[in-house]
């Protein structure tokens, strides 16, 4: 069992359903975020990790149960109260052309200025840690959608750090980046957990990356939470193919002290001619 | 304070370049604009030299070209002014909200409501109650047909997308009627109703102004308190829902100030199509992003297309007086197959 955690969770779902009676995306889930770790929602694509994450963070409303943020429920707050405390990224966001790194990350004060009230000191300050954080100042000036995959992506996180909440959630933050990149991002990411006491949620599709920086793992399948614990706890053999479907060993590295999945469903018998021949007659 | 002032991007030394960049290239438009003016009262049927407008300007009692200039030139002059700018950011709201470079009121049916109402109006009443009634018929059919937009769109809320499409379909319906009703009225009655479509500011008066004008300074402050959201939804209803804006509420507020400009605007001067899509896009090449910048120059730069068309219309084939949207449209048209052109490349 999961230790308990030393705060209470700010952020928790309960009960949740989304969808309709035929087609469930959401069939009762509970999740509470555990304060200052890193949580990673995997799963098989379809299993709900995205849609849970999207009703948590107030995009979608869920059609029973709540999502309760400092005891609050979120869909029935004031949207902006909210986004002083809980920053999201969705999935595969698209700046608009021309806009510089600067003017991006300044968005992230958003909820913090009123029209007639301005904290210029604030803000600015907030921009400028949150570009140093990210490593993103070099091209501050630069148009965003002129910047590689990886420097775009954390021009993006940027924009959350810079509204300063607590809580962030961010839908699959490393899809389509290189290894190397996703790896730093991810590095970012625990560090924003363990050293500033930030509470993220993350979606992830990598199994090895999610079982390597994720404090606490959420296992997925069919709109049910299946697993969750930390990677020692859940991160094995059994819970991989009864989440995924997937046969593989789970090994401990011991350098590292991470647990790492090697799959083992290999299929001998058919070589790639005998596929593609299979393919032809068919 | 000025709005730009309240609603600039915080942070940052490379800001302030840009600000003074945004500034000086507003108030050079805003200079250009004021010669523009004076050199457009000048000019017409009976040029007059500079000296003598402004003493006509200044001692209209003491001026014999006094009527010309305070109550045939001026008026006209302010309305194309007040259109122009009106039409142009009416054009830089609906880009913004619908996030496609190629959106203007003419796309989402609001000019074509104006339209099918003002026709109607004329076929049915023409004759019967006076002229003046027009641009009320006129404004009546945007609101509506904007509302209608609305309500057929409408599914669990507003995607810009579904916006644009239920637009152009009713805009093409409501172009049939316009057509049938023209068809069906007398001559005198289908003239002016071809005169109003192409946009004419012919025998504009201070009345027309003092219509205009309310319009324009309720709803273009209303827009400039919106413009931080409208840049935080330029990312996108997800990331801007994130931010804590309130994606349908701001679209709405938005979308009635764009009715609102672009209604009045083809009310008092009828069909200018290619205003509200031109004047954003050279405004945002000149100015750059923030919808707060781009506000001032887009108006500017639409009551100048408009000023300049009109100038031409009157002066350029005289002695007849062509209406300002044939111009408007010559240079319009073409930028538009620009723009078209461009927006698929850029995709591919």
């Amino acid at each position: 069992m999961p230790s308990t955690p030393a705060t209470p969770p700010r952020l928790t779902g309960e009960a949740l359903r989304v969808g309709y009676e035929s087609q469930r995306v959401l069939d009762g889930v509970d999740l509470a975020v555990a304060e200052g770790k890193l949580t990673v929602l995997l799963g098989p694509n379809g299993s709900g990790k995205s849609t849970l994450l999207k009703t948590l963070a107030r995009t979608l409303a869920p059609s029973a149960g709540r999502v309760c943020l400092d005891g609050k429920d979120i869909h029935r707050s004031n949207t902006r109260e909210v986004a002083q405390r809980l920053g999201i990224l969705p999935q595969g966001p698209s700046a608009p052309e021309g806009l510089t790194v600067r003017q991006l990350v300044s968005m992230g004060r958003f909820p913090h200025q009123r029209l007639w009230r301005q904290d210029a000191e604030q803000d600015a300050r907030a921009i400028r840690a949150a570009m140093a954080y990210t490593d993103v100042a070099d091209f501050a000036d630069r148009s965003v959608d002129a910047l590689s995959g990886g420097q775009r992506q954390r021009c993006w996180i940027a924009m959350v750090l810079a509204q300063e909440t607590d809580l962030v959630l961010l839908d699959e933050p490393t899809t389509y980046l290189d290894l190397k990149v996703q790896v730093d991002l991810l590095e970012l990411l625990a560090r924003l957990a363990h050293e500033h006491g930030r509470t993220l949620l993350l979606v992830l599709h990598d199994l090895n990356l999610a079982a390597a920086y994720a404090d606490q793992l959420v296992m997925m399948r069919d709109g049910r939470i299946l697993h969750r614990g930390t990677p020692d706890e859940v991160f094995t053999a059994a819970n991989l193919k009864a989440v995924f479907d997937l046969d593989a060993n789970v090994i401990h590295d011991p350098h590292s002290g991470r647990q790492v999945c090697v799959p083992t469903s290999v299929p001998r018998a058919a070589t790639l001619p005998q596929v593609v021949a299979a393919q032809m007659s068919a | 304070m000025t709005s730009s002032t309240l609603l600039k991007h915080p942070g940052g030394s490379m800001g302030d370049t840009h600000q003074a960049r945004y500034l000086s290239i507003t108030a050079l438009l805003v200079l250009v604009l004021l010669a523009s003016m004076g050199l457009s009262l000048g000019l017409g049927s009976f040029p007059s030299p500079f000296g003598k407008v402004l003493n006509a300007l200044v001692t209209p009692q003491d001026s014999d070209i006094a009527f010309i200039v305070w109550e045939l030139r001026l008026p006209r002059i302010v309305l194309a002014v007040l259109v122009g700018a009106a039409l142009a950011v009416a054009g830089a709201i609906l880009q913004g909200i619908v996030r496609n470079p190629l959106a203007s009121p003419d796309v989402i049916g609001i000019t074509s409501g104006a339209a099918m109402s003002a026709v109607t109006f004329l076929a049915l009443f023409g004759t019967s109650l006076s002229i003046h009634w027009l641009p009320v018929a006129a404004l009546i059919g945007a609101l509506l047909s904007a509302m209608l937009v609305f309500f057929l769109a409408w599914k669990r809320g507003i995607t810009p997308s579904r916006m644009v499409l239920v637009g152009i379909g009713l805009s093409a319906a409501m172009g049939a009627v316009t057509t049938l009703l023209i068809v069906v009225s007398d001559d005198a009655a289908a003239m002016y109703a071809y005169v109003w479509l192409t946009g004419s500011l012919y025998a504009a008066q201070w009345q027309d102004v003092l219509g205009m004008l309310p319009w324009l300074l309720v709803a273009v402050p209303l827009c400039l308190t919106y413009a931080r959201h409208m840049d935080a939804m330029a990312l996108g209803d997800h990331v801007a829902q994130g931010l804590g804006v309130n994606v349908l509420r701001s679209r709405l507020v938005l979308m009635a100030c764009s009715v609102a400009l672009a209604g009045a605007a083809v009310a008092f001067a009828g069909g200018l199509s290619f205003v509200g899509l031109i004047a954003p896009h050279i405004a945002a090449r000149l100015v750059g992003r923030g919808f707060a910048r781009l506000v001032p120059a887009t108006a500017l730069l639409g009551a100048l297309i408009v000023l300049y068309a009109d100038l031409l219309g009157r002066v350029a084939f005289l002695p007849k007086d062509l209406p300002a949207g044939i111009f408007v449209s010559a240079v319009g048209a073409p930028f538009f197959v620009y723009l078209l052109h461009r927006t698929r490349y850029r995709s591919h």
